[in-house]
């Protein structure tokens, strides 16, 4: 099946000789809900901005549903719609404006767009203020707005760079919801974000970006499975002023009232239970120490890093 | 896109713009009108009655016709530069460069609206000159369309200058520093027969003076260049202009990362 986007041999040398882009090749299936992850100038949003041509690449082809960037422009970028990390959209404007103006220059008539953005003012909960100045919005509101105004045009691709950065906990959820539901009607999404979560909780297949390369491409599931040891926080009822010891099973006392225990792939948590409840310690309850992707992540990072510097570390 | 939907995305830019211009009112409509109240009342009527006449019209006759191309050529001009460089600044410039708008629309669109704002002023200035001066239409065809093409001119002028433009210093420098002298010395408030000759060849390379020349000449009948000159060389200038404009907007330079 043709791909929604496919890659190949993506580079991008910017005018300071900053090579943004080491010739990535990247395909994304149609339907798919797709994570783009790296840390802070790994090529995210190069690779984002190549894709909506706001940023002109050095070499390499991108298509959209089969139609190159460069020879079938028009037609490729009726598929795309963008939401960029910062606000771009004249703050001096209406919502109402920005979106029927915006559905203008992909050539929709008045009456569709207008129709169109009150469906998606009241879906993002913004129809109330379609009315009022876009300054006076706040952070999440205009971060919405940006969604709305992306999918004016009903496109077929949806690229979202880091949509919910700092967006609160309650409306980042809602907005997750918003996002599986137009994912559910076939939008093929592909999401950028530091919230580690949010990729696990919403993508299916998963790219991660590291200095320009790709480090890994696969199915969440897949990376997941790579996971070969976490670290759980038990907060026990009783107070703690030496950490328990456990054979195989590393403790470290966080404070009076928890513990940290590093679990690796094929050892029991009931062991772990059974054991501290021999020693009078009682469990009240288990969180993970941090999210498991990001576990995941922080290693492939590092390795690419230690494997940039030819293998060596400070140590 | 095809030639329905180009039209859409046309319409929408030039909308947009109008819509600004009228939104800040204050700042695009009303300074230049006071403007051209006080050149009307200074140099027309308290220092021209001194003067007597110019190229054998009252001063404020002779005078009247610049003020008005003058109005016409800053509001055109500052009309794209500053809603342009806005666009650049907020980065809402990334909706239409996101789009499939092609860029030849995307340059029409602000031109229109630069001519828009242009041509409304100079029509409002052209009713107030009414009140302070008594001249009929010599050639309405020349007066009408000298005034089109250099509101055109102007407006891919500005566009430009929004393009390159990286700071809020850099859409003045050309108004204060290039727009304003071309203007006055573009023999608004003089004819250039008053010049050595030195100073009157100097002066033939000012675009400004054959739009002047030509518009008064399209209001009272006198000129100091020819008239098919006048439009030759505004032609020319707009067509460089158009050309740089959208040469700058395909390359995407300083648009495009």
């Amino acid at each position: 099946m043709q791909p929604a986007l496919s890659i190949k041999n993506l580079r991008k040398t910017y005018d300071n000789q900053l090579e943004a882009l080491k010739g990535i090749d990247l395909d994304v299936a149609k339907g798919d809900f797709f994570a783009l992850l790296g840390p802070n100038g790994a090529g995210k949003s190069t690779t984002i901005g190549i894709i909506c041509s706001l940023v002109r690449k050095t070499e390499g082809v991108v298509t959209i549903f089969g139609h190159d960037i460069d020879r079938d422009f028009s037609i490729a970028k009726q598929f795309v719609g963008v939401v960029p990390q910062e606000f771009n959209f004249n703050q001096f404007e209406k919502p109402i404006d920005i979106l029927v103006a915006q559905a203008g220059y992909y050539g929709i008539k008045a009456n569709i767009a207008l129709e169109r953005a009150e469906k998606y003012l009241k879906q993002l909960g913004l129809w109330e203020r379609r009315n009022e100045i876009s300054r006076t919005l706040s952070g999440g509101m205009k971060r919405r707005l940006m969604i709305a105004r992306a999918l004016i045009h009903e496109p077929q691709l949806l690229v979202l760079d880091e949509p919910t950065a700092g967006v609160d906990i309650e409306l980042r959820r809602s907005m997750w919801e918003f996002l599986k539901e137009i994912n559910d009607q076939g939008t093929t999404i592909i999401l950028t974000t530091h919230y580690l979560e949010e990729a696990e909780s919403l993508c299916r297949n998963i790219a991660i970006i590291d200095h320009g390369t790709i480090v890994k491409n696969t199915s969440m599931k897949a990376l997941l499975k790579q996971l070969d040891r976490e670290t759980f926080i038990l907060d026990v009822r009783e107070e703690l002023t030496e950490c328990p010891t456990l054979e195989g099973y590393p403790l470290t006392l966080a404070d009076g009232h928890s513990i940290e225990v590093d679990v690796t792939k094929g050892q029991s948590m009931n062991e772990i239970f059974i054991e501290l409840s021999r020693q009078n310690i009682h469990v009240i309850s288990m969180r993970n120490k941090a999210n498991r992707l990001e576990e995941l992540f922080f290693d492939m990072v590092e390795k690419n890093l230690i494997d940039a510097a030819g293998g060596q570390t400070d140590e | 896109m095809n030639s329905s939907q180009k039209w859409i995305a046309f319409d929408t830019i030039l909308r947009r713009e109008i819509r600004r211009f009228l939104r800040i009112w204050p700042q695009t409509l009303l300074p230049p009108i006071i403007t051209i109240v006080l050149y009307f009342v200074i140099f027309g009527q308290l220092i021209g009655s001194r003067i007597g006449t110019m190229s054998g019209l009252p001063y404020i006759q002779f005078v009247a016709p610049g003020l008005i191309m003058m109005s016409v050529i800053t509001n055109s001009y500052s009309n794209v530069v500053s809603s342009f460089f806005g666009s650049k600044f907020q980065r809402n410039i990334e909706e239409l460069l996101v789009s499939p708008t092609p860029n030849w629309i995307i340059l029409l669109g602000y031109v229109a609206g630069g001519m828009s704002r242009g041509l409304g002023v100079g029509f409002i200035v052209t009713l107030l000159s009414l009140y302070f001066a008594d001249f009929s239409i010599h050639s309405l065809p020349v007066t009408i369309a000298i005034v089109l093409m250099t509101s055109l001119m102007f407006s891919l002028a500005g566009l430009i200058n929004a393009i390159f433009a990286a700071n809020f210093d850099d859409i003045s420098i050309i108004p204060t520093f290039v727009l304003t002298p071309l203007t006055y010395l573009g023999g608004v408030f003089y004819s250039i027969d008053l010049l050595s000759e030195f100073w009157r060849n100097l002066s033939m390379i000012n675009p400004v003076l054959y739009m002047v020349n030509a518009f008064r000449y399209g209001i009272a009948g006198i000129t100091d260049i020819p008239i098919v000159w006048a439009f030759s060389m505004v032609g020319l200038f707009s067509l460089l202009l158009f050309f740089l404009a959208l040469r700058l907007l395909e390359t995407g330079s300083r648009l495009r990362s």
